[in-house]
């Protein structure tokens, strides 16, 4: 696997030399900390009201800041994945460079993993970079950090199973705009799957509901590690490995 | 070093090489030569286990590029068509990921980049992105990149192709001196190129094998009788080139004798034997005792365009190049 992380630095640094890796970080940066002085300031303006009306509903940073912030994370990243692997295997398509990585002595697999991971390390700069804020909320306030953790955790996972899946789409076309697209729109399809549980309970709506990424992060949200949650990340992540493999196979044979 | 039996490549619609075979000794530099279409790239594609074989088998440095592909490959430095250069990256910093790629690490990588850049004449990019390279010095970092590894086997896909003259003849010379230290392949479809830098050459046409030999017996072969060129001038300063073509033909042996040029006196003659015949002495003989002189007599050696055309059965375009070679 020491190819896998020689393929995983060249990505890296792919990235953070082109202004991609900035501009979502910015963007990121942006968007989260708009979330996070709203849901702050909503709850400051809750609790002062609370205080006037003379009422003590117990207020709780982790419930009213975190998880729906983390929430709020898991579906913004949605919109970010496509961007981060759209050029992973279109660029070295369109460009021919795919042939050095063919020809050289190195497993698919091994160039699979190494884009995949790189890319799981750019997302996870994404949230380091949105965890600035929450060091904000432990100087000022006390909020339990293991809920915390956890979100995180479950946001890798998801991220990890979405980031698998543009890898995939990846493949399949030397353009990068269109495997951006499509990735943007599977994602997106993935995330309103879980509405049909909304006015539906039949199994369909079931199996659809369960399909969809969101719905799996709830867990995560509340901090709790579900393995049923965590296990459907995992085979999400396997599977969009394994038809990436495939895929870059059978370009062979057919082209 | 590389031994290709019935290699077969079948597309949806055509079938790009056809039951292909042949040798590469081990330190040859060999031509793969045919026109656009051929079937060189793909070929290559299945050389170097980017592409598998419909049919057939290929090993090359004793392994079999569909059963030990991670074998064949480490033996292997091959140049694409268009070298694969990210433009982000810098020269040295390419390298570098190719070296790791092919398994080299530590102080070996080192040397390994300070060689082939100084090798490939490239020192001076090192630190250039490759984005920013004139095509000259991306080829010749696509190059470099190739024989980083220091591999057994060359393969190189029309090195040469979109450069300008002098670079051209940069990368010929630079190809020329890899040969002694590894096995070369490279394709073309331009002729000079083989008979410039190769030993050997495999013509092949829409998939076909057309010929492989040595480049001097392709030459001779496509050529059945001797021709010779003259350069003949009067005493006088002046030459009636009738007179002489009269006198020439009446040696014996001589099938045809043609003015090719004249000029200040000089005349100049491609006189074509018989089969057969060798009549170069004759001819001397019959100049001088006629009282001109004899500037110049060699052969005329075909070049290969002729030859190849020729061979892949392109006539009227083989004597336009036939009459085209001949001038002086
Ligand atoms: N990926 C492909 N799919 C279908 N046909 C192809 C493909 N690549 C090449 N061909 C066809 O195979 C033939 C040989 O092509 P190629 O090996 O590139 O020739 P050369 O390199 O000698 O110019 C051509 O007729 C070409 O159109
Ligand atoms: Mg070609």
């Amino acid at each position: 696997m020491r190819n896998a992380w020689v393929i995983c630095r060249k990505e890296l640094a792919s990235y953070f030399v082109s202004p991609v890796a900035y501009i979502l970080l910015i963007m990121f940066g942006l968007i989260f900390g708009f979330f996070f002085w709203n849901a702050l300031g909503y709850f400051v303006n809750e609790g002062i009201e609370m205080q006037l009306r003379g009422s003590s509903f117990p207020m709780n940073l982790n419930e009213q800041i975190i998880r729906p912030l983390l929430q709020n994370v898991s579906v913004v990243g949605l919109f970010f994945i496509p961007m981060i692997t759209m050029r992973l295997f279109a660029e070295e398509k369109r460009t021919g460079t795919i042939e050095l990585l063919a020809t050289s002595p190195v497993r698919d697999l091994e160039v699979i993993v190494g884009k995949w991971l790189a890319a799981v390390i750019l997302y996870s700069c994404l949230l380091l970079f949105t965890a600035v804020n929450f060091a904000f909320l432990f100087k000022y306030g006390n909020p339990d950090w293991k809920p915390l953790l956890v979100g995180y955790l479950g946001l890798l996972l998801q991220a990890g199973a979405l980031l698998a899946i543009g890898t995939f789409i990846s493949t399949l076309t030397k353009n990068q705009i269109i495997a951006g697209a499509v990735t943007f729109g599977v994602c997106l399809l993935l995330w309103v799957l879980e509405w049909v549980s909304g006015y539906e309970s039949s199994t369909w709506a079931r199996v659809l509901a369960y399909l969809s990424v969101i719905t799996h992060f709830e867990s995560f949200g509340r901090g709790v590690v579900d393995s049923k949650d965590a296990i459907f990340y995992a085979t999400v992540i396997f599977l969009g490995l394994f038809f990436t493999a495939r895929s870059l196979e059978s370009l062979r044979w057919r082209s | 070093m590389i031994n290709v039996k019935e290699l077969t490549k079948r597309y949806a619609r055509t079938t790009a090489v056809d039951h292909i075979s042949f040798e590469v000794g081990k330190g040859q530099i060999v031509g793969f030569l045919g026109p656009n279409g051929a079937g060189k790239t793909t070929t290559m594609r299945m050389l170097t286990c980017f592409l598998p074989p419909s049919s057939g088998s290929a090993t090359v440095a004793g392994f079999d590029v569909l059963e030990q592909p991670l074998e064949a490959k480490r033996r292997i430095g091959y140049l694409p068509e268009t070298p694969p250069l990210y433009p982000e990256m810098e020269a040295s910093e390419y390298l570098r990921f190719v070296g790791k790629l092919k398994g080299l690490s530590g102080e070996e990588l080192d040397k390994r980049i300070d060689y082939v850049c100084d090798r490939c004449a490239i020192a001076d990019v090192r630190k250039k992105l490759l984005g920013k390279l004139s095509k000259g010095y991306r080829q010749r970092v696509g190059l470099a990149q190739a024989i980083i590894h220091n591999p057994d086997v060359l393969i190189l896909d029309e090195p040469t192709a979109g450069l300008d003259p002098k670079q051209i003849n940069e990368t010929r010379d630079l190809i020329k001196n890899l040969a002694g230290s590894h096995t070369i392949i490279l394709s073309t479809h331009i002729l000079p190129e083989v008979e410039q830098t190769c030993e050997q050459v495999i013509i092949i046409n829409k998939g076909k094998l057309v010929a492989t030999d040595s480049v001097r017996n392709l030459q001779a072969r496509a050529r059945g009788a001797e021709s010779v060129i003259l350069e003949i001038a009067g005493r006088n300063g002046t030459v009636e080139p009738t007179l002489v073509q009269q006198r020439l033909v009446k040696v014996s042996g001589v099938s045809n004798v043609s003015l090719k040029n004249q000029q200040d006196g000089r005349a100049i003659f491609e006189v074509e034997s018989q089969k057969g015949q060798l009549v170069r002495g004759d001819l001397a003989r019959a100049v001088v005792e006629s009282g001109w002189d004899l500037n110049e007599l060699r052969p005329a050696s075909m070049s290969l365009e002729e030859v190849f055309l020729q061979l892949t059965g392109n006539e009227t375009l083989a004597e336009k190049a036939a009459a085209k070679g001949a001038q002086p």
